[in-house]
């Protein structure tokens, strides 16, 4: 088991590979200079990444990075997706950062596997995805730091949570242009084969729409599983949800999610 | 009326659980835990790997956590290997287990942040197997925390990754 962990993006990125060669290191080594280039071309905290450049007009979108050409239709296709629950420009200024994030953690999981890992789990700021199995996945409990509020588990997964937990009601709704304040906490599980990418910017999405409207949205679509845990702790999921939790009968299920 | 009934039930709830937990794990703020808290001088320490790299930790996650810190019991013979040189971060004590983290400095440059301590320990699964806590929601929920291999939502063990490098890197300052 190798375990690597990088801070950047004003967070912690962490990777741990089960079925580690000798070639792993290297590898490691690359994802964390790929996830510093992505921090340089994309942050909204460094006025002279490319995303602040483009923002304030010093820069064309020819001219960028190719890969903000690519993120920010991105942001679109989700825009499109989540009935204009997501945006790029959540509070007016460029920021894709929804989408980035995960996207990054996609990036680093696509490097270990074209290394030949099959055992790893990349996780971003928490938002996760796994490959191989079964990984548990503690979901945190937004009201009690420390605690969990569920437990999942499974092969191949993508899982990212939405919350006020860590950094406050920082998401905003974007039909509104407030903070959406419906939720403590939103996780999703992703389709098989969806990656957390576009798992981790539907989970924003889904945040800012509130309990009932995200529980809805993530039930339409097709492998799609979603935990929602309300401002006063109590907790809602889709039907589908149970089929991710540890497989050790009912009596566990009901008390991860009870 | 109702929800005010369902708030104190899980306040209760959550002091039974930390009343539980006070034997085994420090509570509050203090952070440093562990043989590398006793030291209190600078902890820089020679490259024992002898990785070229060292971009990566690798260690079993069933390693014995109460174990001495090697990096700990290498500090008595520090010594500052002129251009590169590894410090090690406090042993900070998160819900999880403890997290502490070891970087590698070319100069003053970062060249690598190791976590040479990780939760998910044996000893955490003891700790929890063995204090025979009540039977509630929160803390079959927290049993469970110690077979976990990630968190999603928050990084609490992040946050204690993120205080042992910032005493790793105090101490490279100072």
């Amino acid at each position: 088991m190798l375990r690597h962990a990088e801070p950047v993006m004003g967070t912690v990125f962490s990777v741990t590979v089960r079925d580690p060669g000798p070639g792993t290191p290297a590898v490691l080594e690359r994802i964390a200079e790929r996830l510093h280039r992505i921090d340089a071309v994309f942050s909204t905290y460094r006025p002279d990444s490319d995303i602040s450049r483009l923002d304030r007009g010093e820069l064309a979108l020819d001219d960028c990075d190719p890969e903000v050409h690519a993120v920010l239709a991105a942001c679109r296709e989700v825009a499109a997706e989540t009935d204009g629950y997501f945006s790029e420009r959540p509070g007016g200024r460029l920021d894709p950062s929804g989408w980035v994030k995960g996207w990054a953690v996609e990036r680093a999981a696509a490097l270990l596997r074209s290394s030949g890992s099959r055992q790893y789990c990349v996780s971003g700021g928490g938002d996760v995805q796994c490959a191989g199995g079964p990984w548990r996945i503690g979901i945190a409990d937004p009201r009690q730091p420390g605690l969990l509020a569920a437990v999942l588990a499974g092969h191949d997964l993508a899982v990212a949570t939405s919350g006020t937990a860590e950094r406050g009601a920082h998401i905003l709704d974007p039909h509104t242009g407030r903070p959406a304040d419906g939720l403590a906490s939103l996780t999703l599980v992703g389709a098989p084969g969806t990656g957390i990418a576009r798992t981790d910017a539907w989970a924003t999405a889904a945040f800012a729409m509130g309990p009932v409207r995200a529980l809805a949205w993530a039930a339409r679509r097709p492998g799609v599983e979603a935990l929602a845990v309300l401002p006063d702790g109590s907790k809602r999921w889709t039907p589908g949800l149970p089929g991710h939790l540890p497989a050790s009968g009912p009596a566990d299920w009901r008390t991860a999610v009870g | 009326m109702r929800r005010t009934v369902v708030t104190s039930a899980a306040t209760a709830a959550g002091v039974v659980l930390l009343l539980s937990l006070k034997p085994h794990e420090a509570s509050g703020p203090a952070p440093v835990i562990g043989s590398g808290a006793g030291t209190g001088s600078g902890t820089a320490v020679g490259s024992g790997a002898g990785t070229g790299s060292g971009t990566d930790v690798s260690g079993s996650s069933n390693a014995p956590a109460a174990s001495a810190s090697p990096s700990a019991s290498a500090s008595a013979s520090a010594s500052a290997t002129g251009t590169t040189r590894k410090v090690s971060g406090d042993t900070v004590n998160t819900r999880y287990g403890p997290v502490q983290v070891q970087v590698t400095l070319a100069g003053s440059r970062i060249t690598a942040v190791d976590v040479v301590r990780y939760p998910n320990s044996e000893r955490r699964d003891r700790e929890i197997n063995s204090s025979a806590l009540p039977v509630l929601n929160q803390e079959a929920i927290a049993a469970q925390s110690a077979r976990i291999d990630v968190v999603s939502g928050a990084t609490y063990t992040s946050d204690g990754y993120v205080r042992s490098l910032q005493s790793a890197l105090d101490r490279a300052e100072g």
